[in-house]
C-alpha cells in the first residue's frame, strides 16, 4: 500500500443543499495518474473545487497529505482577460507557492518560467500581451504556470477543452512527465480512448462514484451504462438524506442518487460507501 | 511665459500649497484609480464618495469647517459603507453593485439633511466641491500621510492585487490573501476619497482618480507605465487647473477635473489604442 495524496472520508460537496458529490469515501495514491469521467453534471469539477479548498464541504472532509502543494487548472477560469498583463506575468503567478506576497523574483525563478513556456511550445511569447492569445495558447499557457508551481498534487478540469490535436499530445506528454516525478494528477477528461490509452486509473462519478480503480475495469460497459442512467437534474421534494438510518449498503447504490436531499447533520456515518469503494483497491503506481 | 506659469506659485503662498497638495494627491489616487479601472470598479469610487459625505457633514456639523474631524467622519462613514455593501455582497444573494448602491444612497440622502439641518448651501458647496486654495498645514499634512500610507500598502500588496485582478480563483487556490486584499484597497480608495475631499470636495474627488487613470488606459497595454502615465496626467491637471482657476478666476476643484476630462478626451481620439489609430486602415501588415 502506497502512501496517500488524498483521503476522501464521507466527502459531501454541493450548493444550496443539493449535493453534487455523494459520500464519496477512498484514497488517491501518492504519485498516481486518475481520470475523472462521468456525464454532465456529475460532480466532476465540484470535487476538484473541494480538493482545492475553495468550496468548503457539507459534510465529510477531504484530507491532503501534510505540506502537498497543489496546482488547480479550473475548467471556467476567472481570468479577465482584458488586463494588461503579458504572458509572462500571468505564468510568474505560478511562483506564488514559493515567493508568496514579497519575495523578490531571482534570476533562476525567470529561468523556470521561460522553461516552462518552452516545454509547452511557447517560446517568444514572453512580451505578448494575454488578450491577443488564441483560447488553445491560453491552455498552454496555463500549463505552463503549473510547470512553475512544481506542485505535488496537480489537479486538471477538462484541460483539452478548445486544444487542437498536436497541442493534446503535446500536453499529454507534459502529464506523463508529471507523473514520471511521482507527482499525484487527477485530470477531468471525457474522450474515453484518450483516457484508455494514457491514465492508468479511472474514477467514474455520477454525484456518487460509479466505480473507482483501474481504468480497464472501471470503464467496462456495465459501469458506463450505469453512469448513463444518472439523472442530474435536482429535485427540491427530495427526501433529506440521513444515511445512518436507512443506508444500508446493499441497496445504496442499486438505485439512483437523484432523489436524495441533504440534512447532514451527523458526519460519522460510513454505510454509504457502496461498491465504489469496494472497487477501489487504492492501488497506486509505486 | 514666465508670468503664466510660474507667476502664481512663486508669488503665493497659498497656491503653493494648493500645487504641493494637489500633486501628493495625483501621486496617490491615480495608482488607486488605475486599479479601481481595471477591477471595473469605476463606479463604485463614485458611489464611495458619495458614501463619505455624512461623516464629513457631522464632523462639519460638531465642529466647523475643521479639517480632522471632517476627516475622520468621513473615513469612518465610508469604512462602514464599504464594509457593509462588501459584506452584504459576500454573505447575501446580492451582488456587490446593488449593495454599494443602496448603501451609498442611504448615506448620501443623510449627508444632504445633517448639513442642510444647520448651515447654508455655501457651506453645503464647500463640502460638496471643496476649495484647494484654502489647504492649511494640517490638510497638507493629512494629504501628505495618507499619500505615504497608499504607496507603501500598494508596494506591500501589489503581487496579491495584480493575482486577485488578473485571476482571482486562481489566488483563492494558492492563498487566504484574496478577500483581505479586496477590503484592503477599498480601505484605499475610502483613504484617497477623503484625502481629496478638503482639496476637490468629495464629489469631485473622484475625478482625479478615475479621469487620469480612464485616459492613461488608451495608450499603453502595460500596467507598469500605465500608472505612470496616469500619475504623470494627474500632476499635469493639477498645475493646469490651479493656473486656469488662478488666471481666469475659476473654481479651482473643476478646472483640474476638467482639465483631467481634456486629456481624457484627448486621448480617446489620439491615444495608440484609440479612435484614431483603430479606425486607420492598416494598408500594411507583416507577414506572421
Amino acid at each position: 500500500m502506497t502512501e496517500a495524496s488524498l483521503t476522501f472520508r464521507d466527502l459531501t460537496l454541493g450548493y444550496y443543499s443539493h449535493p453534487a458529490v455523494h459520500h464519496l469515501d477512498g484514497t488517491v495514491a501518492r504519485g498516481s495518474l486518475t481520470a475523472i469521467v462521468g456525464p454532465n453534471g456529475s460532480g466532476k469539477s465540484t470535487l476538484m473545487k473541494g480538493i482545492v479548498g475553495v468550496l468548503e464541504p457539507m459534510s465529510g472532509e477531504v484530507l491532503r497529505r501534510n505540506g502537498a502543494r497543489v496546482a488547480y487548472l479550473p475548467q471556467q477560469s476567472e481570468i479577465d482577460r482584458s488586463f494588461p498583463a503579458r504572458v509572462v506575468d500571468l505564468v510568474s503567478l505560478g511562483l506564488w507557492p514559493k515567493r508568496g506576497l514579497l519575495g523578490r523574483f531571482t534570476a533562476e525563478d525567470r529561468a523556470s518560467v521561460s522553461k516552462a513556456l518552452m516545454a509547452v511550445g511557447m517560446e517568444g511569447f514572453e512580451a505578448r500581451p494575454i488578450d491577443t492569445l488564441s483560447g488553445g495558447q491560453l491552455q498552454r499557457a496555463l500549463f505552463a504556470r503549473v510547470l512553475v508551481q512544481d506542485a505535488d498534487l496537480i489537479l486538471l478540469d477538462e484541460p483539452f477543452n478548445a486544444v487542437d490535436a498536436k497541442t493534446v499530445g503535446d500536453l499529454i506528454e507534459l502529464i506523463k512527465r508529471w507523473h514520471g516525478e511521482s507527482r499525484t494528477v487527477m485530470v477531468v477528461v471525457h474522450d474515453l480512448d484518450l483516457v484508455r490509452a494514457h491514465f492508468p486509473e479511472t474514477l467514474l462519478l455520477a454525484r456518487h462514484p460509479v466505480a473507482w480503480g483501474e481504468t480497464r475495469e472501471t470503464l467496462l460497459p456495465e459501469n458506463l451504462l450505469k453512469a448513463r442512467r444518472f439523472n442530474e437534474a435536482w429535485s427540491d421534494d427530495a427526501p433529506w438524506c440521513d444515511a445512518p438510518e436507512t443506508g444500508d449498503h446493499a441497496h445504496a447504490h442499486s438505485h439512483d442518487h437523484a432523489h436524495d436531499g441533504h440534512d447532514h447533520s451527523h458526519h460519522d456515518h460510513h454505510h454509504h460507501d457502496g461498491p465504489a469503494e469496494h472497487l477501489h483497491t487504492g492501488s497506486g503506481k509505486a | 511665459m514666465y508670468d503664466f506659469l510660474i507667476a502664481p506659485f512663486a508669488d503665493f503662498a497659498f497656491m503653493r500649497s494648493a500645487l504641493y497638495g494637489s500633486l501628493a494627491l495625483a501621486l496617490s489616487s491615480c495608482p488607486v484609480g488605475v486599479f479601481l479601472m481595471l477591477r471595473r470598479m469605476s463606479l463604485t469610487g463614485d458611489a464611495m464618495a458619495h458614501a463619505i459625505l455624512p461623516g464629513a457633514a457631522t464632523g462639519f456639523l460638531l465642529f466647523g469647517l475643521n479639517i480632522v474631524p471632517m476627516t475622520i467622519g468621513g473615513l469612518i462613514a465610508g469604512v462602514v459603507v464599504a464594509l457593509g455593501a462588501g459584506a452584504v455582497s459576500r454573505f447575501t444573494i446580492q451582488k456587490e453593485d446593488a449593495s454599494m448602491a443602496a448603501f451609498y444612497l442611504i448615506s448620501l440622502a443623510l449627508g444632504v439633511l445633517m448639513v442642510s439641518i444647520r448651515g447654508s448651501s455655501v457651506d453645503l458647496m464647500h463640502v460638496l466641491f471643496g476649495t484647494v486654495l484654502a489647504l492649511n498645514d494640517a490638510a497638507l499634512t493629512l494629504i501628505g500621510v495618507i499619500a505615504a500610507i497608499t504607496l507603501v500598502t500598494l508596494a506591500i500588496f501589489w503581487r496579491a492585487l495584480v493575482a486577485e485582478c488578473l485571476d482571482p480563483l486562481f489566488l483563492r487556490s494558492v492563498s487566504r490573501f484574496g478577500t483581505p486584499v479586496h477590503f484592503i484597497f477599498l480601505a484605499l480608495v475610502v483613504l484617497n476619497l477623503v484625502g481629496g475631499f478638503q482639496a476637490l470636495g468629495t464629489l469631485l474627488s473622484v475625478g482625479l482618480m478615475m479621469l487620469p487613470a480612464a485616459a492613461a488606459r488608451f495608450w499603453t497595454v502595460r500596467l507598469e507605465p500605465m500608472i505612470a502615465l496616469a500619475v504623470v496626467i494627474g500632476a499635469v491637471s493639477c498645475v493646469a487647473g490651479l493656473l486656469l482657476s488662478y488666471h481666469f478666476s475659476l473654481p479651482s476643484g473643476p478646472a483640474i477635473i476638467l482639465s483631467a476630462g481634456a486629456v481624457y478626451l484627448a486621448s480617446i481620439v489620439a491615444g495608440t489604442r484609440g479612435i484614431l489609430s483603430s479606425r486607420v486602415r492598416h494598408h500594411r501588415h507583416r507577414t506572421a
